[in-house]
C-alpha cells in the first residue's frame, strides 16, 4: 500500500489553507506510487464537503477532539494509522506539525522530515526538501522506509491542487478508548486581541525587527509612521520582548498582512516573517547587512542606517 | 518540583554558514556555536518557576556540543541549581532522533516534574526535541508554549498558534514542554557571575547508554537556496535615499 495520508487542519471550524496544499502535493506523490490519498479528519466530518481531492476522508468524532488538544489528536492520529497504515503522513508545519511530528516518528517508527517545502518522488522514496538555519540552507533529504513523516511548510505548494467542489467519501472510525484517559484538557481558546489597531486592515505599514536595538529607538521609526498616518508593526522579538503588543505581530505566529507597500526596518528577513508579509505589492527593506535574506523578496533595498534614513524620511514628508 | 532544562548549541546564524567538502552537511569544524535561543527561552521560563517558589531547576546538555560549558556556566551564573554534561560513550549524532534518546536514557534515570526546553531549534532537519522526548519517556507534550504555570498537581499552559490566536490548557505532571517565548525576555547573567560559575567548577558528568531509535536521515545535499530576484538597492546620503523612497510611494499615490 502506497497511500499518503494529510492531517487536516482547522482554523476555528474552517479548514486551513494548508491542508488544500497538502491533499494537492500528496496527490502527485500517490499518482507517482499508484496509491491513494487520504485525509484524517478530527473532531466531526461536516468540512468533509471540502474534501473531494482526497479519495477517502478517514474521520473520528468524539468530544475530547471538538478543540485541537495536542494528546487527543496524537492518540486519535495514532489509532488512523496503524488502522490505514500509509506510507507517508503529511502534517502541517505549525503549532500541530511542532507537537505531533517527532512524538508520531519515534513512535509509530517514521523517518521524518522538516521543514519541508519540496517533495519530489522518487522510485518508490520521497526526496524531501527541508528549509533550515532561518533560510540560509536548503537539505535535500531522503524517505525512502515503509513509513515517513513530512511536516509541510505553509505556502510550499499550491492551494488549487488540492481544492475541490465534490465532496470526500467518509469512512467512520471509532474513537479509541485513550481518548477518555486524557492529562491534557483545554481551558478556553483566546481569539486575537483587537487591540488598538488591525495591521491586517491598514493601506501601508513600517514594521521594525530586531535590529531597533532597545524600546526607545522605537521613536525613531514610530514618527516616520506617525508621519505617514500609518500603523507601526513588528516581527516577533520586538513583541517577544515587549515593546509592542501582540496586535502588532506580523508573521507565522502572529498575523498575515497584504497592504499596498510595506516599509521595513531592522528586519533580516527569516521564513517566519516573510510569512506573514512576502504579498505585500510593494516592499522595502532598511537592514545594514547587505546578505540579509529580505534582499531576496523585498522590491527596493538600502543599507542605510535605519537611525539615519528613519528620520530623514520624517524631514521629507513634513519639511 | 524538578525541572530539567535541556540544552542544545547552534551555529551562529549572524554568520555565513559553511558547508564541507561533498556538501552533505555544514561545516561544524569552522562554525561559531552558540546557545538554541529556544532553549535560552525555556531556562528564563523554568528560572520564573523557581522564582515563584519551589523548583529546582537542572540545565543538561550533550558534552559533545561545541562550546557548550559556557552556556551550563551561564545557566548556573543565572540561577540554575546545576548543571550537567551527559557522556554519550561515543554514541554519535547531532540530529534531533540521537539526542532525543541520549536525553531520554538521563531523564528515566533522573525523572524530572516538568522538562522544558525550546520549541524546536535552527538545524532541526529530522524534527524537534520535545515531543521526541515525551514520546521516548511516555509522558504527555505541548509544543509552542509562552506561559508555564505549575497549578495544583499540573501546569496551566498557554500554546500558541497563527495567527495570534492561543489556547489555555492545563496538563498532568511529568510532562514536556516545548517552549517558544518566556513570559520576559531572557535575564542577563554578568560577566562576573559566569566567571565565577566557571572557577567554581561544579558541571556534573553523567554518563548515559542512549536509547534504541532511529538512524539519522540521509541527506544528499545542502546549498543555499538560488534568490531568483533581488531588491533593486538604493544607494546615497540618507537624505537622497529618503526622496527616493517617498517618490516611490507618491507613485503609488500612497503619499501626496
Amino acid at each position: 500500500m502506497s497511500n499518503v495520508m494529510v492531517l487536516a487542519g482547522r482554523a476555528g471550524k474552517d479548514l486551513t489553507d494548508t491542508t488544500f496544499e497538502m491533499i494537492g502535493a500528496a496527490r502527485k506523490l500517490a499518482n507517482a506510487w499508484g496509491g491513494q490519498v487520504e485525509v484524517a479528519l478530527f473532531g466531526g466530518s461536516e468540512a468533509a464537503a471540502e474534501l473531494g481531492g482526497a479519495d477517502t476522508v478517514v474521520s473520528i468524532d468524539h468530544p475530547a477532539l471538538a478543540d485541537y488538544v495536542p494528546e487527543a489528536y496524537e492518540i486519535a492520529l495514532k489509532h488512523v494509522l496503524a488502522e490505514r497504515a500509509p506510507k507517508l503522513l503529511l502534517l502541517p508545519n505549525d503549532t500541530v506539525g511542532l507537537d505531533l511530528g517527532s512524538s508520531l516518528s519515534v513512535d509509530w517508527d517514521a523517518a521524518q522530515a522538516a521543514y519541508v517545502v519540496g517533495l519530489e518522488p522518487e522510485g518508490d522514496m520521497v526526496v524531501a526538501t527541508c528549509q533550515i538555519l532561518g533560510g540560509k540552507i536548503l537539505a535535500e533529504v531522503e524517505l525512502s522506509g515503509p513509513r515517513s513523516i513530512a511536516t509541510v511548510v505553509s505556502g510550499a505548494f499550491p492551494v488549487a491542487e488540492g481544492r475541490s467542489d465534490s465532496a470526500g467519501n467518509v469512512v467512520t472510525v471509532d474513537a479509541p478508548a485513550g481518548l477518555d484517559a486524557l492529562k491534557t484538557a483545554l481551558v478556553q481558546m483566546i481569539e486575537p486581541d483587537g487591540g488598538d489597531v488591525d495591521i491586517t486592515a491598514a493601506t501601508m505599514l513600517v514594521s521594525v525587527g530586531r535590529g531597533i536595538g532597545s524600546k526607545d529607538d522605537l521613536d525613531t521609526v514610530q514618527e516616520f509612521a506617525d508621519a505617514l498616518g500609518v500603523p507601526l508593526s513588528a516581527s516577533r522579538p520586538v513583541i517577544d520582548a515587549g515593546w509592542l503588543p501582540k496586535s502588532r505581530q506580523v508573521g507565522k505566529s502572529g498575523l498575515k498582512v497584504k497592504p499596498k507597500a510595506y516599509l521595513m526596518f531592522g528586519i533580516s528577513g527569516a521564513p517566519e516573517h516573510l510569512e506573514g508579509m512576502r504579498d505585500a505589492d510593494l516592499i522595502i527593506a532598511c537592514n545594514t547587512d547587505a546578505a540579509a535574506p529580505i534582499f531576496d523578496v523585498a522590491h527596493y533595498g538600502t543599507t542605510c542606517d535605519l537611525f539615519d534614513l528613519a528620520p530623514a524620511l520624517v524631514e521629507k514628508l513634513e519639511g | 518540583m524538578r525541572i530539567v532544562v535541556p540544552l542544545k548549541a547552534v551555529p551562529d546564524l549572524v554568520e555565513e554558514i559553511e558547508l564541507n567538502d561533498d556538501g552533505t552537511d555544514i561545516e561544524r569544524e569552522y562554525l561559531k556555536f552558540v546557545l538554541n535561543e529556544w532553549d535560552d527561552q525555556a531556562l528564563e521560563e523554568a528560572l520564573l518557576i523557581k522564582d515563584a517558589g519551589g523548583a529546582e531547576v537542572i540545565a543538561v546538555a550533550l558534552g559533545d556540543d561545541p562550546d557548550i560549558d559556557q552556556a551550563l556556566y551561564t545557566a548556573i551564573a543565572k540561577g540554575a541549581d546545576s548543571a550537567v554534561k551527559l557522556d554519550r560513550g561515543g554514541a554519535e549524532g547531532s540530529d534531533t532522533h540521537s539526542r532525543a534518546a541520549a536525553f531520554a536514557a538521563y531523564l528515566k534515570d533522573n525523572p524530572a516534574d516538568l522538562v522544558i526546553t525550546g520549541v524546536q531549534a535552527p538545524d532541526d532537519l529530522d524534527g524537534q526535541l520535545p515531543p521526541a522526548l515525551a514520546a521516548h519517556l511516555g509522558l504527555p507534550h505541548v509544543s509552542v508554549v509562552v506561559s508555564v504555570e505549575p497549578s495544583g498537581g499540573g501546569a496551566k499552559l498557554r500554546q500558541e498558534f497563527s495567527g495570534g490566536r492561543a489556547a489555555e490548557l492545563t496538563v498532568g505532571l511529568p510532562a514536556v514542554i516545548g517552549l517558544q517565548a518566556a513570559r520576559q525576555t531572557p535575564r542577563y547573567a554578568p560577566v562576573s557571575k559566569v566567571r565565577a560559575a566557571q572557577q567554581a567548577g561544579g558541571l556534573s558528568e553523567v554518563s548515559v547508554a542512549p536509547l534504541a531509535t532511529q538512524p539519522p536521515l540521509t541527506v544528499r545535499k545542502m546549498y543555499p537556496p538560488v534568490s531568483t530576484s533581488h531588491a533593486e538597492m538604493l544607494d546615497g546620503e540618507p537624505e537622497e535615499i529618503a526622496e527616493k523612497i517617498i517618490e516611490l510611494l507618491r507613485d503609488r499615490a500612497l503619499v501626496k
